[in-house]
């Protein structure tokens, strides 16, 4: 079947099962929007920055478990779509990025809208490719395909010049892919897997550990399983959130930098610590050398790389967590079959007594106020209100901690936050791909006023495509994590965080044909939060919280997660703080 | 995180498609993560659609594990051997233009002979030797030659293969055999 290259990329997305496209046109790409055109099964949602349609992407591929697609033009488009492939890179988001090129006997010309595409993408990509050949163009998406789904998934970018759009070639599909150079463990090793079995069955204080590839892998069930068979507290790093329902008595929440104190506390004291598609982020292990210093540690990881890089583990297994969570609960019951651990048994049953008295002295808390609106209030009632079954995403910063913290995770899939690259701007155009991906759903968009500004013009994209995306903004008139460091690590000396009044989001909201509410009494939050949720189309709610609060528990960057602070320093503790700032 | 071993030279083959980009994604991987590769060299191998790199690189035993398995992680690199401690043979090429005075140009050939190097140019003044060796060789040459004056010198970077064929069991504890590239103080042997 002969046809344009444009047309091939078109005819190739579908056979790939691809139903959206984010994008935004221009020059070099136009051939394919000329395709587009009369083409039928693929909906095109036009954003207003590239990025954005990068964010709208992942968005989509992480509540769907599909690949994303984004298309954008040449050049600035592509250099613009950089973040966003650095963040699904961080995150191993499987989205895939087609851009826009000067037809090949123009590169390296430095022709108008040119840039080194895939020199650029080279290092914020699993993989990427320039098609120079109209022949290898459906081998090619076959394998970016192929190669952004499977193992560790991640984001690869195709470069598409624009002579190979035009030129008609005949089409190659091949069915099957095969690389000799790729091939990705799924199944856990026999032996390492009873190691690890026996390993929990004999531990006194174990603690799995779950972070985003039990989300990837889809593992929740076998998750479920595994912790309510063997009794193990549960704690999730950010990406991991979802994969573990927050409510049961056996979730620790969420560990790290501002993870919970009884979190933080049980992966210090514990003996065994299992972690399940997580990477040992510093983040999550502040100090290294004080990271679970007692611990026999097990790290089932499907990228082989992530083990050991940061904490030297004891029983490595490379695999999906799923099948090696299968496994594992196979050997954890042939092992319980042929031992009596009922010391094992008793122990369990008081280290679940030692991580509840930490969780009732320490529980997550903060001051009510009756005049200023706290942060975590407003999180605590979209929480309710929502049941914890909406779609939610955040920006960057305090409210995404905030909401990481208040919030009660009780689904896999439902859950977006900018976790490795902590990209600001994230917020909105994310929670365009939900929406675009699960039009029946209620999405919440939970953002920053510094964050939200930063990508609120896809506010014209919700409107004009009906993405009907709820935006929460947690307004404290400025960058208030950054304050937040001012104020514990750099002794008050507040620097570039205030912004002036600007902008009203009401109107903002409104200038976009969006609705607009404002809230700014705690008595007001609850009404605002309703009727955004029940008012159909693009909402954005300008909640002004009271900008002096932080996010506590905090471990301050380099220290050591036992060295929490927990509520608002006084001098001395910011002294403290400041002496043990070692990292950044 | 502990480190088992200090720091030391490791040779890693690497076997990676034939495809244009691929030696700038090996090469970004080292300065992305802050390794540090002291030579590199690449050529064709029997299999047209696949090239061999030969990479040097200092670490200890942790940074070496991780560089073999980001190595790994590139689409593009079809498998990784470390050949530091497996029976291998490494050799790198070296030009060498040497000043050639009348009063040594004597002593310059038979060094040249006793290393089994080549001269491949003469001019009135100067010599051009080609010599083979591991590094340890090729650098006695040049300490050898410093006297008289090098005016240039240009190396290939260090290509090594595996010795006979591999046995099943893959060595891991074998002691560290003393190489002489270990030693500083020798120098000029042939081999």
């Amino acid at each position: 079947m002969k046809m344009s290259g444009a047309r091939m990329v078109l005819e190739c997305l579908k056979r790939e099962g691809v139903d959206i496209v984010f994008g935004l046109p221009g020059g070099a790409v136009l051939p394919v929007y000329d395709a587009l055109y009369d083409f039928q099964g693929i909906r095109h949602i036009l954003v207003r920055q590239e990025a954005a349609a990068g964010h709208a992407a992942e968005g989509y591929a992480r509540t769907t478990g599909k690949v994303g697609v984004c298309l954008v033009t040449s050049g600035p488009a592509a250099t613009n779509l950089v973040t966003a492939l650095q963040d699904a890179y961080m995150d191993s988001i499987p989205i895939v990025a087609f851009t826009g090129q000067v037809p090949t006997h123009l590169i390296g010309n430095d022709a108008f809208q040119e840039a080194d595409n895939v020199g650029i993408t080279r290092s914020c990509t699993k993989h990427n490719f320039l098609v120079k050949d109209g022949k290898d163009l459906g081998p090619i998406i076959r394998e970016a395909f192929h190669i952004a789904s499977t193992g560790r998934p991640g984001p690869v970018h195709v470069d598409l010049p624009k002579d190979v759009l035009v030129k008609e070639w005949e089409l190659v599909w091949p069915e099957k892919i095969q690389l000799r150079s790729y091939n990705p463990t799924y199944d856990g090793h026999p032996g390492q897997i009873k190691r690890a079995a026996k390993l929990l069955v004999r531990a006194r204080k174990p603690v799995l550990y779950v972070g985003g590839g039990a989300i990837s892998s889809n593992a929740s069930a076998e998750l479920y399983e595994l912790a309510e068979l063997t009794q193990i507290p549960v704690t999730q790093t950010l990406m991991g959130l979802g994969a573990f329902p927050m409510e049961h008595p056996l979730s620790l929440d969420m560990l790290g930098m501002h993870g919970s104190y009884y979190a933080n506390m049980a992966v210090h004291h514990s003996d065994v610590l299992v972690a399940v598609g997580a990477r040992f982020d510093d983040r999550v292990t502040g100090r290294v050398d004080a990271f679970a210093p007692h611990a026999e540690i097990v790290h089932i990881d499907i990228d082989p790389s992530s083990i050991s890089k940061n904490i030297q583990v004891h029983v490595p297994i490379v695999g999906d967590c799923r099948r090696v969570l299968q496994a594992l609960i196979e050997a954890v019951r042939a092992e319980l079959r042929d031992t009596t651990p009922s010391l094992a048994r008793e122990a369990r049953k008081q280290w679940l007594a030692e991580i509840a008295a930490w969780k009732a002295n320490h529980p997550l808390r903060y001051e009510w106020d009756d005049e200023l609106i706290k942060p975590q209030y407003v999180i605590q009632e979209i929480s309710n209100l929502t049941r914890g079954e909406a779609m939610l995403v955040t920006g960057v910063g305090q409210h995404q901690m905030w909401a990481a913290q208040y919030y009660k995770f009780k689904h896999p899939r439902r859950w977006c936050t900018s976790g490795g690259l902590g990209t600001m701007g994230y917020g909105l155009p994310t929670a365009m791909g939900v929406a675009a991906a699960y039009p029946d759903r209620l999405v919440v968009n939970v953002d920053g006023d510094g964050s939200f500004v930063m990508n609120s013009q896809e506010l014209a994209t919700c409107h004009d495509d009906n993405l009907a995306v709820k935006t929460v903004v947690i307004n404290n008139g400025g960058h208030g994590m950054v304050r937040q460091w001012q104020a514990i690590i750099y002794k008050g000396r507040f620097c570039a965080i205030d912004f002036g009044p600007s902008p009203d989001f009401v109107k903002l909201a409104e200038a976009y044909g969006c609705v607009g509410i404002r809230a700014t009494k705690p008595s007001e939050v609850v009404p605002a939060l309703e009727k955004a949720f029940s008012t159909p189309g693009p909402v954005v709610v300008d909640v002004w919280v009271d900008k002096w609060e932080y996010v506590f528990p905090m471990v301050p960057a380099g220290g050591a997660n036992t060295d929490m602070i927990l509520e608002n320093p006084t001098a001395v503790v910011r002294d403290k703080a400041a002496k043990s700032q070692t990292g950044f | 995180m502990q480190n088992g071993s200090g720091p030391r030279k490791h040779t890693i083959a690497v076997l990676v498609e034939n495809k244009f980009g691929v030696l700038s994604r090996v090469a970004g991987l080292f300065s992305a993560r802050g390794y540090n590769i002291e030579s590199l060299s690449v050529g064709e191998t029997l299999d047209p659609s696949v090239s061999r790199m030969t990479l040097v690189v200092t670490g200890d035993e942790f940074v070496i594990e991780q560089v073999t398995k980001q190595l790994h992680k590139l689409i593009d690199v079809i498998k990784v051997s470390d050949l530091t401690d497996d029976d291998h043979v490494e050799r790198e090429l070296m030009l060498i233009r040497v000043n050639a005075e009348p009063q040594h140009r004597e002593e310059i050939l038979r060094t040249a002979d006793i290393f089994r190097a080549k001269v491949v140019d003469v001019t009135p003044v100067s010599f051009t030797l080609e010599a083979t060796g591991d590094e340890a060789k090729l650098e006695a040459l040049v300490e050898l030659l410093r006297p008289m004056g090098v005016q240039e010198l240009v190396r290939t970077g260090k290509v090594a293969i595996a010795r006979g064929p591999k046995t099943r069991v893959r060595k891991a504890e074998a002691p560290k055999k003393a190489r002489v590239s270990d030693d500083p103080k020798v120098v000029g042997f042939a081999d």
